[in-house]
């Protein structure tokens, strides 16, 4: 277990309050502008050196993307985002930092505005949220009357304004680019990516977009140093996440841990085991409801980082573990996944929409026992039609659960959804093409 | 995308009250120069608070003119975010979060007992009109599962007592104590604390 001390998130269930003095207690905004001072390329060299990969979900290695943003300010100003559209079904870490560790985010911020020549900050906060959001403009409110950011902030020399832009409920908004378009006032839908938003984002100029975990660990690691970070997790999954559990386990809680940590530890030690004990467990989904689940024989082995979880078929993202046991209804439950993303797709790319309304159906419908045999195949089919099709990581995220319960329980599905349609049709027909070919095979087939 | 249903009684006029266009002129100061129509999301919400929690047509058509934007603009954003009610809502919203996390504990209990007291369907007032309820998507708040938002609080850790109880209040038009009804401290594991205990009564 990850010694207390390398723990960043001291404040995570807020035994010591979430105001400026007490987080100043914590070592919040102790020596920031002494950070700032060693320069832009030391600070961006050291999250280089520390291996930190973005905590939002992709895990893009954070140093690097902020080495993308130009060097100099051009005619176009620079900007900074963070992305807390937490809104990923089984994670809720950053509502956490948000309540309990503002200053954490707000002093990570300075430094990566500063970092990659910004003056002005948006907080991209899901409309949920607002109480956290009051939380949190009052630490806003509390840093520009100490002078820590605003003019001259924190005594760097560099201006700093942060602003919270409350989102509405839209989850696709969680993707950089439909974030940015809803900052802009339009419709929550993803661009095409490239240009990526680090040269052309917010209103057309250089724009980094950060989730509000990777910030807010920034000071920290600064302080304590790359080498610190890095010595934490495995090679390339380095330092501390924090991971929600939640499901069926006796405890259910937030905590931050090392990379690496097995997830059978994260269960049994801090959220008290499955609910009917190790044997009930019947899948663990370990990123966030777009990861594919893992079956019970992975789940008692893997460690939890970006790679291992990758070489099985499935991946950290946002590290919300959600854990099923045996009472559960596995295929129900991720016919409620799939009810998630039809409702959350925002209708910009026809597989996507289409899609991800055809998976619920036929899923609701296997959860009845009233799909035949050979949809099982076809649903599968429907994932890889998705699967790479669409503008944004949505599709992805919305075929890969399906794809995972079809991996693990197709044995399942089939027991329960055992027989021919009523109707038995040519089955050369292929569902993907123009009504008016089928019309006319079919014509030719009757004569 | 959600689907909305629009209220056909709608209002004939709308216009910001002083508090409103206070707080409207504060949020368009957030953005660039020449951004305004950034504001657009912050507005539909002022707009909803001051209109009882609804939005008609008359406040989408208003704030296009007070942006500048085409009226279809603010329309679109109105209707693409689930979080803009565009008919009466009552008093109190009741949101219920049934994705899978909340499922698996238990949500759907909750959502009979809102059925049972509120209405029989969901977006529909209740009897004295000062409540109506629906399912939503992900509150981000799984590990308090199974919870429900009413307005902009948070009720946690629920069972059906619970929230017959949270239930009984709202339509009487008290506002309940938000927060876990277990008696939890916020994210912590009940009982099975095994980090930063040192902190723990610091």
């Amino acid at each position: 277990m990850l010694r207390d001390e390398d723990r960043i998130f001291k404040n995570l269930y807020n035994d010591l309050g979430a105001d400026l003095n007490s987080s100043k207690k914590r070592g919040d905004w102790t020596n920031t502008k002494d950070l700032c001072e060693k320069g832009r390329d030391w600070i961006i060299d050291e999250i280089k050196k520390s291996e930190l990969r973005g905590r939002g979900g992709a895990g893009f290695p954070t140093g690097l993307k902020w080495s993308f943003a130009p060097k100099e300010v051009g005619s176009r100003p620079h900007y900074l985002v963070i992305n807390a559209d937490e809104s990923e079904p089984g994670t809720c870490k950053d509502r956490d930092i948000l309540r309990f560790e503002p200053h954490k985010l707000l002093e990570g911020c300075l430094i990566a505005a500063y970092a990659v020549n910004s003056h002005k900050c948006y907080i991209y906060l899901r409309g949920e949220y607002y109480n956290e959001g009051v939380e949190l403009q009052k630490a806003i409110d509390e840093a520009y009357k100490d002078n820590l950011i605003g003019k001259n902030a924190s005594g760097t020399g560099w201006d700093l304004d942060i602003y919270i832009h409350y989102g509405a409920g839209a989850y696709i908004c969680g993707e950089e680019t439909a974030l940015l378009e809803s900052i802009e006032g339009n419709k929550g839908q993803p661009r095409l990516k490239p240009p990526f938003p680090a040269l052309v984002g917010l209103y057309g100029c250089p724009t980094i977009v950060n989730n509000v975990e990777t910030v807010s660990v920034v000071p920290t690691i600064l302080r304590k140093g790359s080498k610190w970070f890095a010595s934490l997790g495995k090679p390339k999954n380095t330092g501390t996440k924090i991971f929600c559990i939640s499901g069926n386990v006796n405890k259910p809680c937030n905590v931050e841990e090392e990379m690496g940590i097995p997830l059978k530890d994260l269960i049994d030690t801090h959220a008290g085991g499955v609910v009917g004990g190790w044997e009930n467990l019947q899948a663990v989904i370990p990123g966030g409801s777009s990861m594919p689940l893992l079956n019970k024989e992975i789940s008692e082995k893997i460690t939890m980082d970006f790679d291992s979880l990758v070489e099985n078929k499935s991946g950290l993202g946002t590290a919300g573990i959600v854990v099923i046991n045996k009472d559960q209804d596995i295929i129900k439950c991720f016919a409620r996944i799939a009810r998630f993303y039809k409702h959350e797709s925002c209708g910009q790319c026809t597989p996507c929409r289409e899609g991800s309304g055809w998976m619920w159906r036929i899923l609701e419908r296997m959860a009845k026992g009233e799909a035949s045999r050979e949809e099982v195949e076809m649903l599968f089919d429907v994932t890889k039609q998705i699967e790479g099709h669409t503008i944004c990581a949505f599709g992805e995220g919305s075929a890969w659960p399906v794809q995972g319960l079809l991996r693990n329980f197709k044995k399942e599905i089939i027991k329960r959804n055992n027989f021919d349609p009523l109707i038995k049709s040519n089955k050369d027909i292929p569902y993907l093409v123009d009504q008016h070919l089928l019309e006319k095979d079919n014509a030719q087939n009757k004569s | 995308m959600s689907l909305k249903k629009i209220s056909k009684d709608q209002p004939e006029k709308f216009e910001f009250d002083q508090q409103s266009l206070e707080s409207a002129k504060k949020i368009l100061s957030n953005y660039p120069k020449g951004k305004e129509k950034s504001a657009v999301m912050a507005l539909l919400y002022i707009a909803q608070r001051q209109n009882n929690n609804w939005i008609p047509l008359s406040a989408i058509k208003y704030i296009a003119k007070f942006l500048n934007m085409p009226y279809i603009k603010v329309y679109e954003v109105a209707t693409f975010y689930s979080m803009y009610n565009l008919s009466p809502v009552g008093n109190f919203h009741v949101q219920i979060c049934t994705t899978t996390p909340c499922m698996i504990r238990g949500a759907y209990k909750i959502v009979d007992v809102c059925k049972k007291k509120i209405s029989e369907k969901e977006n529909v007032l209740s009897e004295n009109g000062n409540c109506s309820w629906t399912e939503v998507e992900c509150l981000g708040a799984c590990i308090n599962a199974p919870m429900m938002q009413i307005n902009n609080d948070y009720y946690e850790d629920l069972d059906i007592k619970q929230s017959e109880k949270i239930i009984d209040e709202v339509l009487m038009g008290k506002k309940p104590k938000p927060g876990s009804y277990r008696g939890r401290i916020n994210s912590e594991p009940e009982n099975n604390r095994k980090t930063l205990l040192d902190l723990k009564n610091a």
